[in-house]
């Protein structure tokens, strides 16, 4: 298994046995190997734990998570907590406010940041410096700062409790663009000369060129702005006044914070409605979301 | 004749009025290329960042929203409030608590599952990736309302210590044990980020410093100190900068699980910003998260500083 990733070597003499020697001088003898792996499958399952848990005790009764709050499988599975959510509490409205914004916030980005981007990769201009120093800035500044004199421009903008409200302030970011400039930045600057000398105009290289040759990128900033708002959770807590604007994080909090809040089966029907479509998502596409911590540092 | 030494002459003159036409021309493309952020930018960041440092020296209230000329300057006096308020001093107490503990944890942890999956774990590699990784992902509201429950008195976590012995309190429902429970679930919920991170940085540890390392007959933990750590300085960096600007801005974890109860012992400087802004006290929320940003700011300076790579 280690010689698939390890480069040739010369084999070394110093201490050891023959068989260690062959097996490269990064060699792990198998008993330490097999203790790595025990402590990883126990850190593993100590790490899934809660989501086993969770998944199963949103099938149980009040009851029996009163009565046993930390067994396991359920003694007779029961998807009223599901259907009181499906049905009852309508989580169908606070499932599409989420979805909206999110698809919405991550076409935005999608747009406007490759857009800055390659302004910043490929075009010299004045106030170059002036608008990547601006982008940079951007990065620095938490939405901790922001959000109290967010929601007075917000309000007097009119847009309290609305979905302008929810998508506007997100709908381009700084990491966002700093990411597709670096990537726009590997394009051959060769064949946007080549372009601009055939008479194309700058929009023109930029959405039938430079655009489709940054599919990893706009694909990894996709799932990024994605997770980032289905997750979001102050600023829809403090615009979405009302259930008709509710997102699914803050629903969640206002049940598990209210008169709910010892229904442990609900709530936990509610987690899983919550974190299942992420999970999903990350499982389908897990590569992309692992490039792009790797790309960009961010989570 | 005219022409071929009129000719040399015309030709750069044509080409310098081109190119600047040319570069006028990009400029006002380029503009028009960042004309949608530039607008969201400056709607949406540069007036609420000025505007809030403004607020924080004035009386700001919730009932000025639609008069917000009308506000009383009063200079630094939301701030000399500020730290003479006691709940204040005890979020930044907290906060920094969380901060001190809580990375160093998260990074250890997180640098453990990375040395371990890069060395010598080929089989199921993926699998383990994936699967530390997945708490990132979650949501932490969602996540906090089940973690909640397997920190009650009788949950979980209790079962598991009652196994080896230990009769475990009522994490969230004590005083000294409600922050060190929140700790502990934000090094599990983050861990997966920091872990990709170090991987990738582990790929810059020289192989062959390593191995002449061992033929010297330094031991694992020796060439982990010695070579490993020195190597991945700047990684280590960014993954701590990272956490610390998450970390100083802890909010939903507290808000769903303790209120930032019990007795404020989990009251962080967001949940304190918070609260002041839905109390209507605008200015003096803003203040504290001026205050906030400062220290984020020195906390990364600091980071630096003590991180940096020594050439």
């Amino acid at each position: 298994m280690t010689s698939q990733t390890r480069p040739p070597v010369t084999p070394v003499r110093a201490s050891g046995t023959a068989a260690d020697r062959t097996s490269g001088v990064r060699r792990h003898s198998p008993t330490g190997r097999a203790v790595t792996y025990v402590l990883l499958v126990v850190a593993l399952l100590v790490t899934l734990l809660p989501f086993a848990w969770m998944v199963l005790g949103s099938f149980k009764t009040q009851a029996e998570l009163t009565a046993d709050p930390n067994g396991f499988l359920p003694d007779a599975p029961t998807f009223a907590n599901y259907r009181q959510w499906l049905v009852d509490l309508d989580i169908g409205r606070f499932f599409g406010n989420t979805l909206l914004v999110a698809v919405v916030t991550v076409a935005g980005n999608l747009v406007f940041c490759s857009m800055v981007g390659y302004a910043l990769a490929k075009m010299e201009f004045a106030g170059k410096r002036v608008l990547l120093a601006l982008v940079l800035g951007m990065l620095m500044i938490p939405s901790t700062v922001t959000f109290i004199p967010l929601f007075v421009t917000v309000s007097r903008l009119g847009l309290v409790n609305s979905y302008g409200g929810l998508i506007l302030p997100f709908l381009a970011n700084a990491i966002g663009v700093f990411l597709m400039r670096q990537f726009m930045s590997d394009i051959p600057d060769s064949l946007i000369e080549a372009a601009r000398i055939d008479g194309a105009g700058e929009f023109r290289i930029f959405s039938r060129i430079v655009l489709p040759l940054c599919g990893p990128a706009l694909a990894t900033l996709a799932i990024l702005t994605f997770l980032f708002s289905w997750n979001n959770f102050l600023w829809p807590l403090v615009v979405a006044q009302n259930e008709d604007r509710f997102t699914l994080p803050v629903a969640i909090s206002l049940y598990s914070t209210g008169q709910n809040a010892s229904n442990y089966g609900l709530l936990l029907a509610g987690a899983v409605l919550v974190v299942t479509p992420i999970v999903l998502l990350f499982l389908a596409l897990q590569r992309y979301f692992i490039q792009g911590i790797a790309s960009t540092g961010i989570k | 004749m005219a022409t071929t030494t009129k000719a040399p002459h015309a030709v750069p003159a044509d080409h310098l009025t081109v190119s600047r036409r040319r570069r006028r021309h990009q400029t006002f493309v380029a503009w028009g290329f960042a004309a949608p952020f530039m607008a969201l930018f400056v709607v949406f960041l540069v007036v609420p960042v000025v505007s809030s440092l403004a607020m924080s020296f004035t009386d700001f209230r919730s009932s000025d929203v639609q008069t917000p000329l009308a506000v009383s300057f009063v200079g630094l006096e939301q701030y000399t409030a500020l730290f003479a308020d006691p709940l204040f001093r005890r979020s930044l107490l907290n906060t920094a608590l969380y901060v001190v503990l809580g990375i160093p944890l998260t990074m250890a942890v997180a640098l453990t599952l990375a040395i371990a999956l890069n060395n010598g774990i080929g089989r199921f590699r993926t699998v383990f990736r994936v699967g530390f990784y997945t708490p990132v992902v979650t949501s932490i509201v969602a996540i906090s309302v089940v973690w909640r429950f397997i920190l009650t008195d009788d949950g979980l976590l209790n079962a598991a210590l009652g196994l080896v012995g230990i009769n475990g309190p009522d994490w969230l429902n004590d005083t000294t044990t409600a922050l060190p429970a929140l700790i502990v679930m934000s090094v599990w919920r983050n861990m997966g980020t920091l872990m990709i991170i170090f991987l990738a940085g582990l790929q810059n540890v020289p192989r062959e410093v390593l191995e002449a390392g061992e033929v010297d007959g330094a031991g694992a933990w020796r060439r982990l100190v010695s070579i490993t750590l020195p190597t991945l300085r700047p990684t280590l960096l960014l993954g701590s900068v990272l956490l610390s600007v998450g970390f100083l801005q802890f909010f939903e974890e507290a808000y769903v699980m303790t209120g930032g109860g019990p007795l404020n012992s989990t009251l962080s400087i967001s949940y304190f910003i918070f609260n002041q802004f839905s109390f209507g006290r605008y200015g003096y929320a803003a203040a504290a998260s001026y205050v906030l940003f400062l220290a984020i700011a020195l906390l990364s300076l600091l980071q630096f500083r003590v991180l940096r790579t020594q050439d």
